[in-house]
């Protein structure tokens, strides 16, 4: 299987590049005012994942433990910092406290559960195995974070009224934000659910795709795929859940007030 | 049951002495933005003053549990939320957020009638009146049976004869179960019929100008 791979030449990847070319002609044809994103997201992509293929390889023939665990390291620091960076200003201290205890720790249960429970790495610090499942579930816990935060963020302010109303009559803060609670979940966890409503049939998810692609047979590329999409789903219900459980206290004070009422 | 000591709120309240006896009708009355929701806030602690002190049956305020405090002090808002969904599931969320369990139908319809809304149990909030939304938000309230009631405007959105009616009723019942109640209304006439103290407050500051309870 492996002699049937098509070996991809730089100059060959290059040739994808029209479709830039395309759309940065269509954006200014119509005046869209987008190009520098565009531009941007072109060239980070390709910095960013040709740096990765360095290091990937660098870690692969040389697998060390603690290399694998700075690579773990380093994107659940990623990830964190992206969910800050987006909510800056916007976010107390204490929910910024939240984000960097309930981000890395929701994903590091599903994780360590999917590689050492069902997978069965071996070795434990296996890199080949490690760094790429981790991307997939810290990347998709983190879009569940950023979503559940956004919720939270803005149902505590146009729910005021029913919190306020809820406190009034003696609820609790935890009785106050239930419902604030269940719907930021929800917002979290829907798009993985979507994703696995339609996989197999509206789309081939990328990892399954590129293992069919470098040669594994399609049978055990869908039990890798079935395998991840239950581990993402587990990263991101694991940490969102956390995140909401705790972050939805930052909110109210001591006194179960809550904080900028007035 | 109350006692209110040199309590200052922002630039909203200062409050130099006030004491609230138990089982007595207290009104507030004042112009608007004058710091009488904050006064009952206060009280409910849904609010903490910056300065000073609030006892309640001679334990500081600030020491008491909140949500304990807020179960034997409820607030009625002056525009007061409905959840979403039918007056028995609004009825019954009270009684929830409390951690009690469910009223039955027959103690629903009788808080329905004492508070005047002729309405069935499994009719859709949204189609009530502004005066309807405050007769079931009374009712939710009342359900509850605390023993301290805090009524910011709960007539407002009525008329001068629905409104009389109405206060009426709610002080009638809290002297018939023994409650404290504290009101807060817009007219000073209505509050001198009703209460045994009345409040005045004015520019942030408060007074009592009536005392006939004792």
């Amino acid at each position: 299987m492996e002699n049937d791979v098509i070996t991809l030449a730089p100059w060959q990847v290059a040739l994808a590049y029209l479709f830039v070319v395309v759309i940065l002609f269509i954006l200014r044809r119509r005046s869209i005012r987008r190009e520098k994103i565009l531009l941007l997201a072109t060239v980070r992509m390709t910095i960013q994942l040709i740096v990765m293929g360095y290091v990937l390889t660098l870690i692969i023939d040389n697998p060390h433990p603690l290399l694998t665990m700075l690579v773990i390291v380093l994107m659940l620091a990623f990830a964190v910092f992206t969910v800050l960076r987006r909510f800056k200003g916007r976010m107390s201290p204490s929910l910024k406290r939240v984000v960097l205890i309930t981000l890395p720790g929701g994903s590091l249960v599903a994780l360590l559960y999917f590689l050492f429970v069902v997978i069965r790495i071996e070795p434990f610090y296996n890199p080949q195995y490690f760094i790429p499942i981790s991307g997939m579930v810290i990347g998709n816990s983190m879009t569940g974070i950023t979503l559940g935060v956004n919720t939270m963020i803005n149902r505590f302010t146009d729910q005021k009224a029913a919190v306020m109303e809820a406190l009034h009559l003696g609820a609790t803060p935890r009785d106050a934000s239930h419902g604030i609670i269940n719907e930021a979940f929800d917002q979290a966890i829907m798009p993985t659910l979507n994703n696995m409503l339609g996989m197999g049939v509206i789309f081939l998810p990328g990892m399954m795709t590129g293992q069919i692609l470098s040669g594994v047979s399609p049978s055990l590329a869908i039990l890798y795929q079935i395998g991840v999409m239950l581990a993402i789903l587990g990263g991101v219900s694991f940490s969102t859940y956390l995140f909401l459980r705790v972050g939805y206290r930052t909110f109210f004070n001591r006194q179960a007030q809550l904080i900028g009422m007035d | 049951m109350f006692e209110l000591t040199d309590v200052v709120y922002r630039d909203v309240l200062r409050v130099d002495s006030m004491i609230i006896q138990a089982g007595s009708v207290t009104a507030v009355v004042g112009e608007s933005g004058g710091g009488k929701s904050t006064l009952l806030k206060l009280l409910n602690k849904t609010l903490s003053p910056d300065k000073g002190s609030i006892r309640f049956e001679g334990e500081d305020l600030a020491s008491r549990d909140s949500v304990t405090h807020r179960r034997r002090v409820v607030y009625l808002n002056q525009t007061p939320y409905l959840f979403p969904g039918t007056i028995r599931s609004n009825l019954q969320q009270g009684l929830f957020f409390q951690g009690r369990g469910e009223a039955d139908q027959a103690s629903l319809a009788a808080v329905l009638e004492e508070v005047g809304l002729d309405k069935s149990l499994d009719g859709d909030v949204k189609r009530l009146s502004g005066g309807e939304r405050q007769r079931l938000a009374l009712a939710r309230v009342l359900l509850l049976g605390s023993d301290v009631l805090l009524l910011d405007e709960p007539s407002g959105a009525l008329d001068d004869d629905s409104e009389d009616a109405l206060l009426a009723m709610v002080v009638r019942l809290a002297r018939e179960r023994g409650k404290t109640l504290v009101m807060v209304t817009h007219s000073k006439a209505q509050a001198r019929k009703h209460a045994d103290h009345l409040f005045v407050v004015q520019r942030g500051r408060i007074e009592e100008v009536v005392s006939h309870g004792e």
